[in-house]
């Protein structure tokens, strides 16, 4: 690449898929990852959106980072440090912000605590960089076998108690003065909800990153609930979104930096998959927009 | 006659040191129509909790079909004061309604039971909605999937708050009468809250008057006077009669946007002038 930019030499980097197959084997892990992270996400979604989380999702995510950043440093398994931070966090704004309002304001102060905590420890941290920054944008390539395992339990965990606790907590979202009526127990499904929300955060960021993990906790479901409100369509959906989104983004930025990805200096594969994930809620926009102009329903079939 | 689908003795409540009311007795019969009215703060929509089981008393009995009053009875249906359901949430008409069915259950649950959902939504009139999404709605069609939904366990007694509020006078008729007609197909029992009396009038069997200083129960011609409603109020209270519709004069129950919560102090209320017709401003 002399003078000027080289197209041939750009659209080689950027697609190439020769030794594809090899490739696919030695990040089989990372697909693996993905995809659980996908189910998780995309179901977590269907009730952060019903229940207006999104900040709260958010909130945790800082806090898991900066428990996964205190692990870096006193050299404990990451993992066991972000889902503790996810936790506490995910408990406190439970316990503490059981109305809106107050909710917002305690996201609010724990948020850059949780930051400020994160960032010096990771100061403090003699190790890697990209270790650090990994946490923060997302390391999704270094996923071993332990790692799989590890996020194959959480999977379990989250998807099983969602499942469990499906109904009433749908009706103690939408309708909680009826469901309160009804004998469900609000309060305490308010706070089982943090915390499968505070374990799938945690398995986001180690993947995504902390700064990340909205577009797949939050971006597919949202879109899925742009297209329909059938209480069955909307989870199918939002899976199947943040599907495409985590195992496309990988596979794509596969093709395109093969070197990079597997290389000493990592490109961050989140980009991919925060992109993916953007344009499919851009789509569900416009489309939900047209089924909005043509009938006053979303889609009406069950 | 028939045995009491609700009774309550000599019941009191208080929040802290401030007594709401208490000695308060009151009897619902199968298929009766009880309106109950009063100021804010005057523990009507509490009366409700004590009914559900979600709030407990001071002093004195409450019996519902026999029974203390247990949280989450099927013999009780509730429609709650009107929240507003966000236009972007993914619950359709049909899903609220299912919710009353089976939403208190573990698990994700199974196919829906759409003959039932079809058959309460029909009884409504909400047909034609079934499948839009609840925030989508008018408040008037919010109120009747809310009224199916509160049907759906076929209650013995339906507990309304406020159902009329932020409808239109036309609204206010209709789903006064549908409630009405609900209680008469089925034997349900209403107790209905509300600060709109004129509704209701024409369907009321009792009313249950909770007013700063006492309250009453009775029918509405007897309760409703300028004599009784001052001495419940202790402050000079009129109730006119106006083109076949009655004002109350002197207090703000009945020209105020119940909007406040119920649990306010009931203080000394400014006196307001209402209109005849109390035009509400649809809250947004």
């Amino acid at each position: 690449m002399s003078a000027g930019l080289d197209w041939g030499e750009v659209q080689r980097q950027l697609f190439d898929f020769t030794d594809y197959g090899e490739l696919l084997v030695l990040v089989r892990g990372s697909i693996l990852a993905g995809a659980l992270l996908a189910l998780v996400g995309g179901l977590v979604g269907v009730f952060v959106m019903q229940r207006d989380l999104a900040f709260a999702v958010h909130g945790v995510s800082e806090l898991s980072f900066a428990g996964a950043a205190a692990a870096l440093l006193v050299g404990i398994d990451v993992a066991v440090g972000s889902v503790g931070g996810s936790l506490v966090a995910a408990v406190l704004i439970g316990l503490l912000g059981q109305r809106a309002r107050d909710r917002s304001s305690i996201i609010g102060v724990l948020m850059p605590f949780g930051l400020g905590l994160g960032v010096l420890f990771l100061a403090l941290y003699p190790g890697r960089a990209a270790n650090k920054f990994g946490l923060l944008t997302g390391q999704i390539v270094a996923v071993d076998t332990a790692r799989v395992t590890t996020m194959t339990l959480l999977t379990l965990v989250v998807v099983g108690g969602l499942v469990a606790v499906w109904r009433p907590l749908t009706f103690a979202s939408v309708d909680p003065e009826v469901a309160a009526a009804r004998g469900v127990p609000v309060r305490a499904l308010s706070l089982v909800f943090m915390v499968l929300l505070g374990i799938a955060v945690a398995m986001a960021v180690q993947i995504v990153g902390a700064l990340l993990v909205l577009s797949l906790l939050i971006t597919p479901a949202a879109a899925a609930v742009r297209l329909t409100a059938s209480p069955v369509w909307v989870p199918v959906l939002s899976v199947v979104f943040a599907e495409v989104a985590a195992v496309g983004g990988i596979l794509l930025a596969l093709g395109s930096f093969p070197v990079a990805v597997v290389g000493e200096n990592p490109v961050p594969i989140s980009p991919y998959i925060t992109t993916i994930s953007f344009v499919i809620y851009l789509v569900a926009r416009q489309v939900g927009a047209h089924q909005a102009r043509h009938g006053r329903g979303l889609a009406r079939a069950a | 006659m028939t045995r009491p689908v609700i009774e309550l003795r000599g019941t009191a409540l208080a929040f802290g040191d401030r007594t709401v009311w208490s000695g308060l007795d009151l009897t619902v019969a199968a298929g009766e129509f009880v309106t109950v009215l009063g100021p804010n703060g005057s523990g009507k929509t509490t009366l409700l909790k004590v009914l559900l089981g979600i709030q407990p008393l001071q002093a004195g009995t409450v019996r519902v079909l026999g029974h203390p009053p247990r949280r989450g009875s099927r013999a009780l249906g509730y429609v709650p004061q009107q929240r507003i359901v966000d236009p972007a949430t993914p619950i359709r008409a049909r899903d609220l309604v299912r919710l009353g069915l089976d939403g208190h259950r573990w698990g994700p649950g199974g196919p829906a039971p759409r003959a039932r959902v079809d058959a309460l939504l029909a009884a409504v009139g909400a047909s034609a909605y079934a499948d839009t999404p609840v925030g989508l709605l008018s408040g008037g069609e919010q109120q009747r999937v809310r009224i199916a939904q509160a049907l759906a366990s076929d209650p013995a007694i339906l507990l309304c708050d406020e159902p009329l509020l932020s409808l239109d006078l036309r609204r206010q008729d209709e789903v006064t009468a549908l409630i009405a007609a609900t209680c008469q197909n089925t034997g349900t029992a209403v107790l209905f809250v509300t600060h709109e009396i004129n509704p209701v009038l024409p369907y009321t069997d009792r009313v249950a008057y909770l007013g700063p200083a006492g309250h009453a129960v009775g029918p509405a011609d007897e309760v409703l006077t300028s004599a009784h409603l001052t001495r419940l109020y202790g402050s000079p209270i009129d109730v006119i009669e106006a083109q076949g519709r009655l004002v109350i004069v002197g207090d703000d129950a009945h020209a105020h946007h119940a909007t406040e919560d119920d649990y306010e102090p009931a203080g000394p209320h400014p006196a307001r002038k209402p209109l005849p017709r109390t035009r509400r401003v649809t809250r947004r």
